[in-house]
């Protein structure tokens, strides 16, 4: 199986754990990422809150490069790429006016996007691609006794998602009770992190950390698994501050692609662990439990 | 004296109708004001107007209210109440849509941490092709209140620490070619 792989700027700069373990689990269960050549930012949430049609031409170079390359799939890990790339393909697709604005922005640099590229997230290639059974197969080292919070956030399963539910999503926790671990009951799993706010405005912001945060524990999480750079950064970063205005709330935050590594016999250095904030001892966790 | 009613003057007739017509925001003409919008969403116990609000609002005219909201910042995209919507309105891309308009006319509530990172965001993604996130940060406290960067200086060790501090500003290697395909844009609008 192969794809084509937008890694996005935020896997490549504080968020780089989670291609730091995703590279070698995919490549472990052989599947070949090819990173897409001189790709550009999404332009997230913020470029469409400025320019519209702007936020779709960046967006769509990318789909048009891998078009060029010959490629069908382009998978995004991030969740605001996930989204992004998707919503420009659909207002490519669904408007005729802001097709026709992309294509000529596009022309202008010889370049062409026919709306074809398909943008798939790595849980959806890892559950419907390659399989439940398959992911089981390579596992080494199960995560035997790890209760795990399973945390979507908002973006891979609204408003686009073509693999999993809306309110309930399942095909994380198909995924980590694969590995062995436990996954507990997570009534917030799709609930928002608060994104940018808890830079911007820290009081909204931060405090949808704390909530998320503090559920997690309530249910018994040893670790939350999330796939979201932004995600994580939220929830793993601002202790000290949520702790001063609410409360202790310190549980260790990882990307899902953390956890396979780990149970794919992978060290904690290989998977980028030590760029935790709050250190996650999965290990022994796990080891003392079987 | 603190205004208790709106009047009449206030509306800007014609502002609805053109924000209805954009793509993706026509629904908006079906609201039934049921508040399940303001319900779902996280952040609407800090807003001025709850979405629903909002929405009544846009429809009704009154432009200026609604471009100066703190409101429509404070979404944060996570698109609860655009799936839960028993019309199927697009409140998170109307919400875009009212955002692009407070910025185009400069209305948007000044030092406000959320446009001005908006503005620098798109600045940096236009010019270099790349966001590169402690950069970005850094800019933003300088253009809105640097004192409160001091604050931040443990999570910056931690990501020194952590190795997730970026030392270098990333770019695309083709620039010019982004550049030629933005400029397109703009030149297309200036000509409509």
């Amino acid at each position: 199986m192969k794809y084509a792989y937008f890694p996005g700027c935020s896997l490549k700069g504080m968020g780089r754990a989670y291609e730091e373990s995703l590279l070698p689990v995919m490549k472990k269960l052989g599947v070949e990422f090819n990173e897409l050549e001189d790709w550009n930012c999404c332009g997230a949430t913020a470029y469409m809150a400025v320019d519209e049609v702007k936020a779709c031409v960046l967006a769509s170079r990318n789909l048009a490069i891998a078009e060029r390359a010959g490629n069908k799939e382009m998978v995004a890990p991030c969740s605001a790429c996930y989204l992004v790339l998707n919503k420009a393909k659909h207002y490519f697709n669904e408007s005729p006016i802001m097709a026709g604005k992309v294509k000529r922005a596009l022309k202008t640099a010889d370049m062409e996007y026919s709306g074809d590229v398909d943008i798939r997230h790595p849980l959806d290639i890892l559950t419907n691609d390659i399989g439940i059974d398959e992911i089981k197969k390579h596992v080494t080292h199960p995560l035997k006794g790890l209760k795990v919070a399973t945390y979507y956030g908002c973006q891979i399963v609204r408003p686009y998602s073509t693999f999993d539910d809306q309110n309930n999503p399942q095909t994380m926790d198909r995924l980590i009770e694969a590995l062995g671990a436990e996954v507990v009951h997570y009534p917030l799993k799709t609930k928002c992190c608060g994104g940018s706010l808890t830079g911007t405005l820290p009081e909204a912001g931060l405090r949808l950390c704390y909530i998320l945060l503090n559920e997690a524990i309530k249910q018994g999480a040893d670790v939350i698994a999330t796939v979201c750079p932004l995600c994580q950064f939220n929830l793993d970063a601002y202790h000290d501050k949520i702790k001063a205005q609410w409360g202790p709330a310190r549980i260790p935050v990882v990307y899902f692609s953390q956890l396979m590594g780990l149970a794919y016999g992978m060290s904690e250095k290989k998977v980028g662990l030590q760029r935790n904030i709050v250190k996650a001892d999965l290990r022994p966790k796990a080891a003392a439990a079987a | 004296m603190k205004r208790t009613i709106k009047y009449e003057a206030d509306r800007v007739k014609g502002f609805g109708r053109e924000v209805m017509s954009v793509p993706g925001c026509e629904e908006l003409e079906n609201c039934i004001q049921c508040g399940t919008c303001s319900g779902v969403c996280p952040l609407s116990i800090y807003m001025d107007h709850s979405p629903r609000q909002i929405m009544a609002l846009t429809r009704s005219d009154f432009k200026n209210e609604v471009l100066t909201s703190h409101t429509i910042w404070l979404c944060a995209s996570c698109y609860a109440c655009s799936v839960e919507c028993p019309r199927e309105i697009r409140i998170t891309d109307i919400m875009y849509e009212l955002k692009q308009r407070a910025i185009h006319e400069g209305i948007y509530p000044r030092r406000f941490p959320i446009p001005v990172l908006a503005k620098e965001f798109s600045k940096m993604a236009h010019d270099l092709g790349r966001v590169t996130e402690n950069f970005l940060v850094v800019k933003l406290f300088l253009k809105t209140n640097w004192m409160a960067a001091i604050g931040m200086w443990r999570l910056g060790l931690n990501l020194i620490r952590t190795g997730r501090f970026s030392l270098k500003r990333e770019s695309i290697q083709r620039r010019g070619e982004l550049a030629k395909m933005l400029e397109s844009v703009e030149n297309e609008k200036e000509t409509a």
